[in-house]
């Protein structure tokens, strides 16, 4: 046994690659709390009933006392807060797709060149020739985004002081009183999510309401949905009930329907609020791949492990080489 | 609807979840064309051809409920011989008289049984105002036509009737002739609808109709707000009864209210002419007494019929034990119109110096109404205005940071409005009920005591009605005052809450209604008209029953029937579908098992079903009332819509409405485009308030070849007082924007996310544009119909201050309820607008170039138009 394997087994399968990567079917477990924790809570958002009307937004921002972030027209469709960030912690978003039809000959094109499906950040492009007149229709899609609490954090993991940490819920919080604001947990999001704030210094993100969770509350997000487009619950329950909207949504023959973060063998080894798309994640801004960023830990600390004991090693001999 | 009401947009979701199809017709793609199955975009104020076309394809294709049409609907009743229609007199109907421009329906009646026109009768003078003609003559003048709300007009007969349809003079074939070039080709012309895309609305609507399916119609206010509103929604009316849509299950045409209590504004209300529950506010000339009052609807058929009972039972609950038999329950107490006293009217007023002092109570028409300038120019020449608000509207510092005051138009110091400011609660800071578009009553309770010197407008106006009595009635020189006994003798005595401030329960159990004893009625239907009831109004009565606030309860959905009874109450006697007697058969058995609603159980001897019956309960389906039966006695068991005087729904209105008996397309007051189905191009009986600060733009205008139509986001409440205040719903909608196709956008070089400039003859005003396809360029022949999307929940003052969209609408008004049209033309460039008088200059300079002169005249006047001298471009 090497001394890494030791050091290992010493601290009781902390580094043991299962905690940092892959299906774990309990999450709160793995985080030591004792068997009989609630169950995983999470967010189901069913973007194919979403209708813009950040109803979550305004909720999460009341109930949170989250500051504003700030007046910016962005001309990016009615989107105007951007993303997720320390002071936007559910954010919809609204992407605007023209449907492509054929034209009548003669009547120049009706697309500005190849959609690559990506959400526009500026001017949406006219073609100097003949401008569309739009008559191919549109979509509008429209998706309320949030904290994945995912079963791998990355975030959670890469927090020195704790202030992060996971709930009986299985949710992933930021403690604002023991934060210290070095930051570590912004890069560390495959999603982006969490945020320093300016002028605060510490890393806010959503809590999925940890506070009304204790009270047997559902979190204001999901309270305030007009059309229940946000579902809160049981992951478990949730996961059936968006598997069976997916069919649902296939046999009325809209098969772009599909589920994003459900799957516990994904990057980040499933999402604890994850949603029901109607395009690629691309076109919401979502990473199509997300993987936690402290998937290698292990193999990481391993190596370090490995090379410190070579130091160790190469140290001792050159005592003991130095007696010869 | 999701933009905005999304609250009650969540039960569209909910109905397509479960395979109902949604079809949104709008201008522009809005969050509810995201959700909907077919979002088909319209030239703004061109509905009534599109809603027309539809009549026109349901009658040729015989799709009309024909069972439902012939027994429910007035399409067998036969006009008077001397009706002429639009098709004979090229958009206009007999009756019209050019000099006044104002119609006398009388040739638009049914037509008179034999025997009955022959009548020998007293020759009417033409100055009496008993007469008949009369009324016509000035009815027009008091928006009567809005006073029938809950009655309708009265009919003197029930008409002459031929059920197979073909008489050429029913109802029916006068429809089919009126609507027949209402054609798919037309709605492509005019409305820039393809017709592929009108076949799929068509074919979804007739599928989705008739004895198995309902369809339903909700729209939001802005449909109503154009020169021919009232019209636009007659035409949904009449589609919905062909299609046997009215009075069932998942029928109806739903009104969404701009705000949420203004169906109840309108029931109790706060109208000009209208008093609680529908009646009419009586006119100076005509109603004398209570007996003039009630002479025109008194005795004709259906409930409409007992309206002395409720005149005599509000006059009760008013003014109590003053009122008896013997001063006519204090009728003369009661104002009187001489006029229209409408609200754009009265801003006139103000402008020319008739209107001294003015309340403004949650409205801020500085920005929320049409055409900014003149509101602003009317509250400028008051001698004093109460605001009362919970935000410094710009209605209340108009005379410090108004645009008049950049331009140089006004100047502070020779403004002499005395401002009072009165803060006031919110919803949450006060109790009372908000009434809805399903006439039901939500009763919310004071979740916290208002901050400040804020109070609720209940409070308000209950001390200064203390204040206003006390100052009467201590009058130093002896008693008071005779002039003053309406308010003096005003039952005023209510119960005070915990927190010392007036019950507002108190107030709702008065609306109710109290009997003899004292205590709480339970139906309108108890009501007398011999002083021994009061009711302050009408058709509430009920919501207190068993001395209960009923609107209070909240026992959910998930543990009652689909009907939700349980849930509020709604008008009248908590019947959630009105007329839904037209739910069964005309022998009493539902139309189908699918949509059975209400039906006739001839054991028991009553209507019953899943909701309360909207008909005498024990009226069997075979009644036929006997000769000279008056009131709810003369209402057969056939007759579902027992307010009308003949029970029947009206597909042709043989009286009430100011522009006619059937729904016709004029072209908005401003429009780029000739209207191509008649010679008469606009509304001829819309109104225009005749002010410099309202000129309108020429049609066919070169120099304002753009339509605009205003609207609303999700984000922000109407004028913006509630919303464009707070941090949370600013940061969603920071900035005043404009949306425009990308076409338009590259024809007039604006770039998305610039600032743009758009001007109309009244003024001109500066947006972020963006640039964006779902506004869509409409394809008519070889020519292209651009409109400019402009939300207007902005102004001068809020977090984010910008120009109001309103500053640029004129004020030109439906002729039936004065709603203003908010389409018109306008121009669009890039860059910011001039600063100061430079701004009047170049907004003069457009006007001059489409031949309006720098004097700000009118481009019309009672329809006859200024030809546009357009000049070279270039400024």
């Amino acid at each position: 046994m090497t001394l890494t394997d030791r050091l290992t087994d010493r601290l009781g399968g902390i580094w043991d690659p299962r905690s940092l990567f892959g299906p774990l079917d309990d999450v709160q477990s793995d985080a030591g709390y004792a068997e009989d924790h609630p169950p995983r809570m999470g967010f189901f958002t069913d973007t194919s009933i979403c209708i813009g009307c950040k109803a979550c937004e305004v909720a999460c921002k009341e109930w949170n006392m989250v500051p504003d972030d700030g007046f910016v027209l962005t001309g990016m469709s009615y989107d105007n807060t951007q993303g997720l960030g320390a002071s936007t912690w559910r954010h919809v978003a609204f992407i605007e797709k023209p449907v492509d039809v054929p034209v009548p000959a003669g009547s120049g094109p009706a697309s500005t060149g190849v959609d690559l499906g990506m959400p526009s950040l500026g001017v949406p492009q006219v073609d100097d020739q003949e401008a569309p007149s739009g008559e191919g229709g549109m979509r509008w899609l429209m998706s309320s985004d949030v904290c994945k609490h995912c079963t791998h954090a990355g975030c959670l993991d890469n927090c020195p002081t704790g202030a992060l940490f996971r709930t009986e819920f299985g949710t992933v919080v930021v403690q604002p009183d023991v934060c210290n604001g070095c930051g570590y947990c912004v890069p560390s999001c495959p999603y982006g999510v969490i945020d320093v704030r300016e002028g605060d210094g510490r890393a806010w993100k959503c809590t999925l309401c940890y506070d009304r969770l204790k009270a047997d509350e559902t979190p204001m997000c999901a309270k305030a949905c007009p059309t229940q487009s946000i579902q809160f619950g049981e992951l478990d329950e949730l996961r059936e009930r968006a598997q069976a909207r997916v069919e649902e949504l296939h046999e009325k023959g809209v098969e772009v329907a599909r589920l994003y973060g459900a799957d516990p063998d994904d990057g980040v080894g499933g999402d604890g609020a994850f949603f029901l798309l109607l395009d690629e994640p691309e076109v919401y801004g979502l990473p199509p791949d997300p993987v936690v960023t402290t998937r290698d830990l292990g193999s990481i600390w391993k190596h370090v492990g490995a090379a410190a004991g070579a130091l160790a090693a190469i140290g001792i001999a050159s005592f003991v080489g130095g007696r010869r | 609807m999701a933009e905005a009401h999304p609250v009650g947009f969540q039960w569209v979701v909910e109905a397509k979840k479960r395979g109902a199809t949604v079809i949104h017709v709008d201008p522009r793609f809005t969050r509810t064309s995201a959700l909907a199955d077919l979002h088909v975009p319209i030239r703004a104020g061109s509905d009534i051809v599109f809603l027309g076309a539809l009549i026109n394809h349901v009658l040729s294709n015989d799709l009309d409920f024909r069972d439902y049409v012939v027994a429910y609907t007035n399409a067998a009743a036969i006009i008077d011989e001397r009706y002429q229609d639009t098709e004979d007199l090229d958009g206009l109907f007999s009756g019209f008289d050019p000099e006044t421009g104002h119609y006398d329906p009388a040739s638009w009646h049914y037509a008179p049984p034999p025997g009955e026109r022959e009548k020998p009768g007293e020759p009417e003078a033409e100055d009496d105002p008993s007469a008949k003609g009369y009324e016509a003559k000035h009815s027009h003048e008091m928006a009567v036509s809005d006073t029938h709300g809950s009655g309708g007009p009265p009919v003197d007969y029930k008409p002459m009737r031929d059920e197979t349809l073909q008489h050429p003079k029913c109802v029916f074939q006068i429809l089919k002739r009126h609507f027949a070039r209402y054609t798919p080709e037309m709605v492509e012309e005019v409305c820039g609808v393809s017709p592929e895309a009108f076949r799929k609305v068509a074919d979804a609507l007739a599928a989705n109709s008739g004895r198995e399916r309902t369809a339903a119609f909700c729209y939001a206010v802005g449909w109503t707000q154009h020169s021919t509103g009232a019209q636009m929604i007659r035409t949904a009316s009449i589609l919905q009864l062909l299609l046997g849509n009215i009075g069932r299950p998942g029928g109806g045409i739903l009104a969404l209210r701009g705000h949420a209590s203004i169906q109840g504004a309108s029931d109790v209300p706060t109208l000009f002419n209208l008093l609680p529950g529908y009646l009419p506010m009586p006119n100076a000339n005509l109603h004398h007494d209570l007996d003039s009052f009630v002479a025109g609807q008194e005795g004709k058929a259906g409930f409409w019929g007992n309206v002395r009972t409720y005149a005599v039972s509000l006059l009760k609950s008013w003014w109590g034990d003053a009122a008896t038999a013997d001063n006519d329950y204090c009728w003369d107490y009661l104002p009187r119109l001489t006029g229209d006293h409408s609200t754009y009217t009265s801003v006139k007023l103000m402008i020319d110096g008739g209107c001294k002092g003015y309340f403004l109570v949650g409205q801020n028409p500085a920005v929320g109404s049409a055409n900014g300038k003149m509101q602003r120019m009317g509250l400028a020449n008051l001698d004093w205005l109460v605001v009362r608000d919970m935000q410094l509207i710009e209605s209340a510092t108009f005379w410090k940071d108004g645009p008049e005051i950049d331009t140089g138009e006004l100047e502070t110091d020779q403004i002499g409005t005395e401002v009072f400011f009165m803060p006031a609660a919110s919803h949450v800071e006060k109790a009372g009920s908000f009434t809805q578009t399903q006439r039901m009553l939500q009763w919310r309770d004071k979740a916290i005591a208002p901050p400040g010197d804020a109070m609720s407008d209940l409070e308000f106006y209950f001390l200064l009605g203390k204040r206003i009595k006390e100052k009467l009635a201590g009058q130093a020189n002896g008693p008071a005052d005779e002039m003053d006994r309406p308010i003096l003798d005003l039952t005023w005595d209510y119960p005070l809450d915990e927190d010392g401030e007036i019950d507002a329960q108190a107030v709702l159990r008065e609306m109710n209604g109290t009997g003899p004893g004292g205590a709480a009625l339970s139906s309108y239907t108890q009501l007398k008209a011999d002083g021994s009831t009061r009711c302050g109004v009408w058709i509430y009565c009920g919501v207190y029953a068993d001395e209960v606030n009923q609107a209070r309860r909240r026992k959910p959905h998930w543990e009652q029937d689909q009907t939700a009874a349980e849930w509020g109450w709604a008008w009248p006697a908590n019947r959630r579908i009105l007329y839904n007697r037209a739910s069964a058969a005309p022998d009493g058995t539902p139309w189908s098992e699918r949509k059975k609603l209400v039906w006739w159980d001839a054991e028991a001897g009553r209507w019953t079903g899943r909701d309360v019956p909207d008909f005498i309960a024990d009226r069997p389906p075979d009644y036929v009332p006997p000769e000279g039966a008056k009131g709810p006695d003369a209402i057969a068991g056939t007759d579902p819509f027992i307010m009308q005087t003949d029970g029947k729904g009206w597909l042709f209105v043989p009286t009430g409405l100011a522009d006619g008996p059937l729904p016709t397309h004029f072209e908005p007051a401003e429009s780029p485009f000739h209207n191509p189905l008649y010679a008469q191009q606009s509304n001829p009986v819309s109104k225009w308030i005749s002010d410099e600060s309202n000129p309108l733009n020429p049609n066919y205008s070169e120099v304002y070849p753009y339509v605009y139509t205003t609207y609303r986001l999700t984000e922000h409440h109407t004028a913006g007082a509630m919303s464009r205040t707070l941090p949370y719903l600013t940061e969603l909608q920071p900035e005043p924007f404009c949306e425009v196709s990308p076409r338009l956008a590259a024809e007039r070089g604006l770039t998305h996310g610039d600032w743009v400039t758009i001007v109309t003859a009244r003024t001109a005003i500066e947006a972020r544009v963006l640039v964006t396809e779902r506004l869509r360029s409409l394809r008519v022949g070889d020519r292209w119909i651009e409109q400019v999307g402009l939300p207007y929940h902005w102004g001068p003052n809020g977090l984010v201050p910008g120009d109001s969209p309103n500053d640029l609408v004129g004020v030109t008004m439906d002729p039936n309820v004065y709603i203003q049209d908010k389409v018109g033309t306008c121009d669009i460039r890039p860059g910011r607008r001039p600063r100061g008088p430079a701004l009047v200059a170049y907004v003069d300079a457009y006007r001059r170039r489409a031949g309006l002169g720098t004097v700000h005249v009118p481009g019309r006047i009672n329809g006859t138009e200024v030809d546009p001298v357009p000049e070279e471009e270039g400024q």
